[in-house]
């Protein structure tokens, strides 16, 4: 679905990509994990060209894109994108939010557009809060408006950067819950995170990363239980 | 001059009326050629584009660099050899384009004060980047611009009493041209200052109402 070749990025001098090889298959969940600094989000965020790479490429349904491709804004509409510090839009009620890309991209009708926001809210769980403001709930439920914001779009690949990072302990729950759920549900989606227990139950794949480079990827039981890099021994020594 | 006289300040009150509305006139025009250029030169400036930057920053610099007055004896005496404008017409100009530059510097601090994932987010659902601006960007930034906006404002309305340069019967002229005929100058432009302060006063309450009303300060918070 999404295949990433050779791919290099630099911040002025500092490279931060290094010859990134990368491949996300239909229905996969992949759980990409390394320490802070490791390149696993600036990954994240070159997939729907948030961050530009200045070598390698990005294919996403068989064509090659580009970031000075004319309709980059189409293809994000295909890959949707869940921040850590959710984003919400402040100055729109959170059905508003959730009906933003429906009415103003898809250009979908008003009524239409709100059923399908009202049903996302309601899957997430959120229905009640639907006129309220953002300003107004907690960060668990920011970020699981946030995912629903993302849903209607209808993506063909979900890109979660951090989704929990900046949430209290007790908030963490709700929001893994209703990604666990996507999973279940047949969602592709890429999710950088530090949750540990939800990268063993959840993904298909973790993909370890430091400095830059994939050092190794495989089946969550092999990486966290057997993995073969002694860097990524020490990285899972560290975190468990 | 004989001794300070407050019966006369009352006496003469409401005879400046008109000389009131001529500054409210020439402020308002002025404000609103500034916020329109203003809103323009902002996008202008923080464009990618350089042939849309340079002039915008140039045009600021320029403006910004010299004083208001200058700019509306220019405006009024320089330009005759391309066209005349009359005293009323260069006050406007004036007044608006110098209030455009600074208003410019109003809305790019708002338009960049937006953090930056708001952009993320608009761009991520698939928008385009103007589409992001006026949905997303625009309406967060306008309401943080108030408060500075406010503050333009009421320096626009006491910078408009340098119309009086040019002949316009604004407060100060009129002040002035009474105090010349009745010998009463100080209680004449103490009539004037009554009246900006009453103008600046109102400026100050409407704009906290309308703060309050917008909540300002909720953005303040980050989200």
């Amino acid at each position: 679905m999404i295949k990433v070749l050779k791919l290099n990025k630099w911040f002025g001098k500092n490279q931060v990509l290094k010859d990134i090889d990368f491949e996300v298959e239909e229905n996969e969940v992949v759980v990409i994990i390394g320490s802070s600094g490791s390149g696993k989000s600036t990954l994240l965020r070159c997939l729907n060209f948030l961050e530009k790479a200045q070598k390698g490429s990005i294919i996403i349904g068989g064509e090659k894109v580009t970031s000075k491709s004319k309709n980059l804004h189409l293809i994000r509409q295909e890959v949707g994108m869940v921040f850590q510090h959710f984003n919400l839009f402040p100055h729109k009620t959170i059905l508003a939010n959730v009906m933003e890309g429906l009415t103003q991209v898809k250009k979908m009708p008003f009524a239409e557009a709100e059923d399908i926001a009202m049903e996302l809210l309601k899957k997430v769980n959120m229905i009640e809060k639907a006129n309220t403001y953002p300003s107004m709930i907690s960060g668990g439920q920011k970020q699981r408006v946030a995912i629903a914001r993302a849903l209607a779009m209808s993506p063909q690949i979900m890109l979660f950067d951090e989704p929990t990072s900046a949430l209290d302990p007790e908030l963490v729950g709700e929001v893994l819950k209703v990604m666990k759920d996507l999973a279940i549900e047949g969602m592709t989606m890429v999710i950088v995170t530090h949750e540990m227990g939800f990268a063993k139950e959840v993904a298909d794949r973790v993909v370890y990363m430091d400095c830059g480079r994939i050092v190794e990827e495989g089946k969550p039981e092999d990486i966290f239980q057997n993995p073969k890099e002694e860097r990524t021994r020490e990285f899972i020594s560290q975190i468990l | 001059m004989g001794t300070w006289d407050f019966e006369i300040v009352i006496q003469y009150f409401f005879s400046f009326l008109h000389a009131a509305k001529m500054t409210v006139c020439i402020t308002v025009i002025g404000i609103a050629i500034g916020i329109i250029l203003g809103l323009l030169l902002a996008l202008m400036r923080i464009s990618k584009y350089k042939f849309l930057s340079i002039p915008a920053k140039a045009y600021i610099w320029i403006i910004r660099g010299t004083p208001l007055l200058l700019q509306l004896l220019m405006i009024y005496f320089g330009l005759v050899n391309i066209i005349r404008l009359g005293n009323l017409p260069s006050a406007f100009l004036a007044l608006g384009l110098h209030n455009s530059a600074y208003i410019a510097e109003i809305f790019r601090g708002a338009i960049q004060g937006v953090d930056r994932g708001q952009r993320e987010a608009g761009l991520s659902l698939g928008m385009t980047p103007g589409k992001v601006m006026n949905r997303i960007i625009l309406p967060q930034a306008l309401k943080r611009a108030i408060p500075p906006l406010s503050n333009q404002l009421i320096i626009a309305l006491k910078d408009s009493s340098l119309a009086s340069a040019v002949a316009i019967p604004e407060l100060l002229l009129y002040a002035r041209q009474m105090g010349a005929s009745n010998f009463r100058t100080m209680e004449m432009l103490t009539v004037a200052a009554v009246y900006y302060l009453l103008l600046t006063s109102i400026l100050t309450f409407c704009s906290n109402a309308l703060e309050k009303k917008l909540n300002v300060s909720d953005y303040k918070v980050l989200e």
